[in-house]
């Protein structure tokens, strides 16, 4: 599974790249897509909403299930991939390229810390 | 947990495993629309080793069953077979099932695995005494073989046993069963075999090049052609003339049937309710099972999905749900309520495809 050294995992497996200029997008982990199969649709928040890390923000749906997305920093939500509400496929095929969904401002540059970084996430899922 | 005789055979081809009817059944192996396709265009297998399988046998078989079941069994010879319903007094479905005549005084009943007690003890208690059940569901693992190849690839494996017409059924000499039947739509064929023997013939077809494909694509797959599901589009609260399986159901054939009288009197009197075929009309989410069938503004609730999912083969959202007979009419608009939005949706004819 591919988990780049760059980027930061939360526990529902999330991956957020705080590196980014700007503000941080955030996506779901290969593992994750691997996990969903199929994803057919993708529910995403609105630009402006401020989210509390934890906070459920969108909604990812195979043909079987729906699964919340969690965000896995706060901040203010300052861009969406829209382009993903058309055709949600780069979240199986690019998952930290063009499958990212939401760009967060973070509102505490520290609370990165909290989360796994690549090792730590290789780890639980290997 | 009960475990299918394939169990191994599954977790080596890296499926995810899932309870249904209290077996832990293969949902998926790689991937449910992936699997999809594969039996539409080629060729699937599904473990269907939680099925029930029934024999009755005896000279009282045909008048015992023709008492329980709305198809008229009488009308089937040796080696066919037929869809037909189990109902309750009140009309409604104690279960759906494929009934299959070996000989005059011999069937072969093959019933959902979740109601496998409930038909038995049902069928024994009122089968009268010239006939007698034997339950040989434990005896049996199965698999069901769809797709347009799939008669083809029989043909190639197994050139000396010849498969049944549609709807029939053969059973060879080492006591194999096969059944000319399905629930996808695609020709194809479903096997019985002995516990011990059911992965040979299962590594035999995935040899062949016949595509593993889990619950998951079975659901699509049915839902497609509105096929229903018991437990969901069937139950013991609507009766087979309300899901639109009237051509299941012979009033006229000889003899009585447990829920005749309430069916006479809803094909006399029209029916209050029908299982509408219902599409999204644009892109959206998937639809499932349970979410709020509504007017076309979104106001009122109209009823409850009794099936949904995503269509693979049409790329948009497909269900069934109960409605008011004058809601039910092919074009009439209406929407259904995904979490706290409502997306457009239209009644249309069944099946979907």
């Amino acid at each position: 599974m591919n988990v780049p050294d760059h980027l930061y995992f939360s526990d529902s497996h999330e991956w957020v790249d705080p590196s980014s200029p700007g503000a941080a997008p955030v996506g779901i982990s290969d593992h994750a897509q691997a996990e969903l199969t199929d994803v057919v649709y993708l529910e995403l928040p609105e630009v402006g909403r401020t989210v509390i890390k934890g906070e459920a923000v969108a909604v990812i749906e195979s043909v079987k299930a729906a699964n919340d997305i969690y965000a896995p920093v706060s901040g203010e939500i300052v861009e969406v991939n829209e382009a993903l509400a058309e055709a949600p496929e780069p979240v199986n095929e690019d998952p930290y390229g063009g499958g990212w969904m939401f760009k967060v401002k973070l509102a505490d540059s520290g609370e990165v810390e909290g989360l796994m970084n690549a090792a730590a996430y290789r780890d639980t899922i290997s | 947990m009960k475990l299918s005789p394939l169990n191994d055979r599954h977790t080596q081809l890296g499926a995810r495993l899932a309870p249904f009817a209290g077996w832990n059944m293969p949902i998926q192996y790689v991937g449910i629309v992936a699997e999809h396709q594969a039996v539409r265009e080629k060729g699937g297998i599904f473990d269907i080793s939680h099925m029930g399988e029934f024999e009755v046998v005896g000279p009282g078989v045909v008048e015992g069953l023709n008492r329980l079941l709305t198809n008229n069994i009488t009308s089937l010879e040796d080696g066919q077979g037929q869809y037909t319903l189990m109902l309750n007094p009140s009309g409604g479905v104690i279960d759906d099932l494929i009934v299959y005549r070996f000989s005059k005084e011999r069937f072969f009943l093959v019933v959902n695995a979740a109601r496998i007690q409930e038909d038995r003890n049902w069928l024994i208690s009122r089968l009268g005494d010239e006939c007698e059940l034997k339950d040989r569901s434990d005896e049996f693992g199965a698999v069901a073989v769809q797709g347009p190849e799939v008669i083809a690839v029989w043909n190639k494996m197994e050139p000396r046993r010849a498969l049944p017409e549609r709807n029939g059924i053969v059973e060879y000499d080492d006591g194999v069963v096969v059944c000319r039947t399905g629930y996808t739509g695609e020709d194809g064929f479903e096997l019985f075999a002995p516990v011990e023997a059911i992965g040979s013939w299962f590594d035999r077809f995935i040899a062949e090049g016949v595509t593993p494909a889990g619950l998951g694509a079975r659901d699509t797959l049915r839902l497609e052609k509105c096929y229903p599901l018991n437990g969901s589009d069937l139950d013991e609260e609507h009766t087979p003339l309300e899901a639109g399986l009237g051509f299941f159901v012979k009033l006229d054939k000889p003899g009585d049937f447990v829920g005749r009288e309430v069916l006479a009197y809803q094909r006399e009197g029209g029916l209050k309710r029908k299982l509408a075929a219902i599409a999204m009309t644009g892109k959206g989410p998937p639809i499932r099972h349970g979410y709020e069938v509504r007017d076309a503004d979104g106001e009122s609730i109209l009823g409850h999905l009794s099936s949904g999912s995503l269509s693979p083969s049409l790329g948009k959202g497909i269900g069934m749900a109960y409605l008011d007979v004058d809601l039910c009419r092919p074009g009439t608009e209406l929407s259904v309520a995904v979490r706290d939005r409502v997306f457009p949706a239209v009644v249309v004819k069944k099946p979907f495809i």
